[in-house]
C-alpha cells in the first residue's frame, strides 16, 4: 500500500522536518510469527514525518506487535523496517531513536519524577545542568512543573501518564510510540487527555504512532488511521475518509455503526457506482467505496448505510419519495433517548433491522409521536449507500 | 452533646476497650515466650559476664570487667567469625543473585522443579549434609585425592578456611536465594523494556533498575545469612577439622571444656554487640538516600 495521502489542511506550517522526503518509519512486507500464530502478515506502511498515526483494530489484530517491532522489542520474521531511512534489523531498542509510552506507564518506582524524566538523558551522558534544564522544559510541556521531586506513586493516573510522556519526549525521538496509553484512565480524563495529546503532538511536531482499539479515540486524535485486522491493514486514511468511505464490511462495522444489507451487483454504472439487489429484494444504487476493486455483475457485496443518514417518518402512507430517495416501511422496535440524539431500531421487511439516529435539535425534541410498535417509513438518499466488496 | 451521640461515643469507647483486651490476649503468648526464652536468658548471660569462674567451673557472683578485658587479648575467633560471615554473605550473593535472577526471569516452566530442588536439601539433617562435604574434601578419597591421582598435585582443603567458607555458602544459600527470588519475581518486566527503550543497555538496566528494585530482597537475604553465619558452630567444627575456630567454637570451649561460664558469657555478649553494630551499619549503608515505599527491608 502506498504512503498515506494526507490533505494539506491537516499539515501545520513549519512542522516539516528533514525535508520531509524520507518517511520516519517504513515497514516493508513485514511478517511476524509467534510459533503457529501470524501476528502481522505482509504489512507495508509508510509513516510520514510529523503526523499523528493511529494503529486501530480489535485485540489480537497485530497493532501492538507492529509497535513493538518499531521499538525493537520484537524482530520481524520476514520483511524490513526502516527508521529515518535506515534498516534497523537487529538494532536493539536502546540504540533506536524511538521512545515508547507504555500502557501502564512503566515509571521507575525507585526514582522521583525528575529522575524518571531525566533517565534517557543520563544514559547518553548529558551534563547535569543540561539534564535539569531539559527535564524542567519537558515537565512544563506536560503541565507538571514543580512536580520534579514527587514520588511517582503519589501522582494520579493522569499525572503518571504525563510523566511517562515527558520521559519519552525529553529525548526528542524521531518517532514516539504510544501503546494504548489512555486505557487505564476514566472516561472524562481520557477525553481530556486525547485533546491534550493531539495539541502536544502539534506543538512538538514529533511523529506519533498510537495504538488503540478505541475507534472514537483514533478518530479524535489522528491525522491518519491504519485499521488492522488479523495482522493485515484493512484500510488507511484520514478519519473522515474512513468513516465516509469504509472499503469493506470490517472497517464499516469497526468505525462507527452501520446498517449492512447483503446483496448482489446487478448493474455497473459510471463513476464507480453500481446497482445492487439486496437479498430481501431491495434495489439500491450506490458507490463502490474501494477504488481498487471492480466487481462484476453478480458479485456478492454488502450495502451499508450510516444511521445518521437515515430519517424516520411517522405513519404508513407517505407522499412518494423524490428521485434518488429510498423509502422502506417498517415498525419501531425500540427508541432510545441518548441525550444529544435519539436512536431508533426499526424492523422492516425489506431491509431487516435498521438503526436510525436523529439529532435532538431544539424544538425537535424527544421524538414525540413515534414509539415502539408505531408504523414508520425509513427514508434515505441513495448517496448514503456504500457498496462494500468483501 | 446530645444523648444519642454520647451513647454512640460510649459504644465506640466500649468497642475500643474490647479490641484492646483482645489485642493483649492475642499478643500475650508471644510476649510470654519472648520474655521467658529470650529476654531472661539474655539477662542471665549479661549478669554472668561480670562474674568469675567458680572453683569447680561454672559461675560465681562478682562484679568485674576481667572477662571483657580477656576478650580483647584473644580476638582471633571474633575476627574469624566476622571475616568468614562477611565472605560467606558475599559468596551467597555471588552464587545466589544469578541463580535467583535465572529462576525469576528465565526458568519458565522448569521454575517450580528448580525451586523444589533448592528446598529438598533442607529435608536432610544439616549435620549429615556438612559431613558429606567432609567426604568430598577427604585428602585420599575426595576431590584432593582424585586430583592427586590424575595430576600428582597435592593440596589440602579439609581444615582450611576455604573448606569452612564452602560449607557456609552451601548451607545458607537458600536463605539468600528465596528473598532475592521473591523481589525479582515481582519486578515488572516492562520497567526493563522502558529502560532499554530510553537508551540503557543490558548492564546499565541491571545496575539502575533491577538491582535497586531488588535491593530489599538482597538486604533481607544478606541479613538472613550473615547473622547465623556469625554464630555458626557445626560447619567450622566439622570442616575446620579442629584447626579453624569461629565464635561458636570458642563459646563451646568456654562453656563445655574450660567450664568458664563468665568468660563464655562475655564472649556471647561481645558476639551480639558485634552483630548489632554490623547489621545496623549495613542497613544504614544500603538505605542512605533511599526514599521508597518499603520503609523496612525486613
Amino acid at each position: 500500500m502506498a504512503a498515506a495521502v494526507v490533505d494539506e489542511s491537516r499539515h501545520v506550517s513549519g512542522r516539516a522536518r528533514g525535508g520531509g522526503q524520507i518517511a520516519d518509519v517504513r515497514i516493508e512486507g513485514v511478517t511476524k510469527e509467534f510459533g503457529p500464530v501470524t501476528a502481522v502478515d505482509q504489512m507495508t506502511l509508510e509513516i510520514a514525518s510529523g503526523e499523528f498515526y493511529s494503529l486501530l483494530g480489535p485485540s489480537g489484530c497485530g497493532k501492538t506487535t507492529t509497535l513493538r517491532m518499531i521499538a525493537g522489542f520484537e524482530q520481524p520474521t520476514a520483511g524490513e523496517i526502516f527508521l529515518a531511512g535506515s534498516p534497523v534489523a537487529g538494532v536493539p531498542p536502546y540504540k533506536r531513536n524511538v521512545n515508547t509510552v507504555f500502557q501502564h506507564y512503566a515509571l521507575f518506582p525507585h526514582m522521583d519524577v525528575a529522575q524518571n524524566v531525566g533517565y534517557g538523558l543520563r544514559q547518553r551522558g548529558s551534563p547535569k545542568a543540561e539534564e535539569a534544564r531539559r527535564v524542567g522544559e519537558a515537565l512544563d510541556l506536560v503541565r507538571l512543573s514543580g512536580y520534579g521531586t514527587r514520588r511517582t506513586w503519589e501522582l494520579s493516573g493522569g499525572q503518571q501518564q504525563r510523566v511517562a510522556l515527558a520521559r519519552a519526549l525529553v529525548n526528542h525521538p524521531t518517532v514516539l510510540l504510544l501503546d494504548e496509553p489512555l486505557g487505564a484512565l476514566d472516561l472524562k480524563l481520557r477525553k481530556e487527555m486525547q485533546l491534550e495529546l493531539k495539541a502536544l503532538q502539534r506543538e512538538v511536531g514529533i511523529t506519533f504512532v498510537y495504538v488503540t482499539h478505541d475507534q472514537e479515540e483514533a478518530l479524535t486524535m489522528s491525522d491518519v488511521i491504519v485499521v488492522m485486522n488479523h495482522g493485515r491493514i484493512q484500510q488507511l486514511g484520514g478519519p473522515t475518509e474512513l468513516y465516509e468511505r469504509p472499503v469493506n464490511l470490517f472497517v464499516s462495522n469497526f468505525i462507527g455503526v452501520s446498517n449492512p444489507m447483503p446483496g448482489r451487483v446487478m448493474e455497473i454504472g459510471p463513476d464507480h457506482s453500481a446497482v445492487v439487489e439486496t437479498d430481501r429484494g431491495l434495489r439500491l444504487r450506490g458507490t463502490i467505496t474501494d477504488p481498487a476493486v471492480r466487481p462484476g455483475i453478480g458479485t456478492s457485496v454488502t450495502v451499508a448505510t450510516r444511521p445518521e443518514r437515515l430519517t424516520v417518518l411517522p405513519g404508513e402512507a407517505r407522499e412518494p419519495a423524490a428521485p434518488g430517495e429510498v423509502d422502506v416501511p417498517g415498525r419501531i422496535h425500540q427508541g432510545t433517548y441518548l441525550g444529544d440524539q435519539t436512536e431508533y431500531r426499526v424492523t422492516t421487511d425489506l431491509a431487516g433491522e435498521l438503526i436510525v439516529r436523529r439529532q435532538n435539535a431544539a424544538g425537535v425534541g424527544t421524538g414525540e409521536g413515534v414509539g415502539p410498535g408505531d408504523p414508520v417509513v425509513v427514508r434515505w438518499h441513495e448517496e448514503a449507500n456504500l457498496i462494500l466488496v468483501g | 452533646m446530645t444523648a444519642a451521640t454520647a451513647r454512640g461515643s460510649r459504644l465506640a469507647a466500649g468497642g475500643r476497650g474490647r479490641s484492646a483486651l483482645l489485642t493483649s490476649l492475642l499478643v500475650f503468648p508471644a510476649t510470654l515466650w519472648y520474655v521467658a526464652l529470650l529476654v531472661a536468658p539474655l539477662a542471665i548471660v549479661v549478669i554472668f559476664s561480670f562474674g568469675t569462674r567458680a572453683k569447680n567451673g561454672g559461675y560465681a557472683p562478682a562484679l568485674t570487667l576481667d572477662n571483657y578485658a580477656d576478650l580483647l587479648n584473644r580476638p582471633e575467633p571474633f575476627v574469624n567469625s566476622l571475616v568468614m560471615a562477611t565472605a560467606g554473605t558475599v559468596g551467597c550473593l555471588l552464587v545466589g543473585l544469578p541463580l535467583a535472577y535465572y529462576l525469576a526471569t528465565r526458568a519458565g516452566s522448569r521454575k517450580n522443579v528448580l525451586l523444589l530442588l533448592l528446598v529438598i536439601p533442607f529435608w536432610t539433617s544439616f549435620l549429615i549434609r556438612t559431613y558429606a562435604w567432609l567426604l568430598i574434601f577427604n585428602p585420599d578419597t575426595g576431590i584432593p585425592g582424585i586430583v592427586k591421582l590424575l595430576t600428582g598435585a597435592e593440596f589440602r582443603v579439609r581444615g582450611t578456611p576455604i573448606a569452612v567458607l564452602v560449607g557456609l555458602v552451601y548451607g545458607y544459600l537458600p536463605l539468600m536465594v528465596f528473598p532475592l527470588y521473591v523481589t525479582l519475581e515481582r519486578l515488572d518486566r516492562t520497567l526493563l523494556e522502558a529502560s532499554k527503550d530510553l537508551g540503557a543497555g543490558r548492564w546499565a538496566t541491571f545496575r539502575q533498575i533491577t538491582l535497586p528494585i531488588a535491593l530489599p530482597g538482597l538486604v533481607t537475604g544478606s541479613i538472613l545469612v550473615f547473622i547465623p553465619m556469625m554464630g555458626e558452630y557445626v560447619i567450622p567444627a566439622i570442616l575446620g577439622y579442629g584447626q579453624f575456630y569461629m565464635m561458636g567454637n570458642a563459646l563451646v570451649s568456654s562453656f563445655l571444656e574450660a567450664r568458664n561460664w563468665p568468660a563464655g558469657s562475655a564472649r556471647a555478649v561481645g558476639l551480639i554487640a558485634v552483630m548489632l553494630v554490623t547489621v545496623t551499619f549495613y542497613l544504614w549503608f544500603v538505605n542512605r538516600g533511599r526514599r521508597t515505599r518499603e520503609t523496612s527491608v525486613l
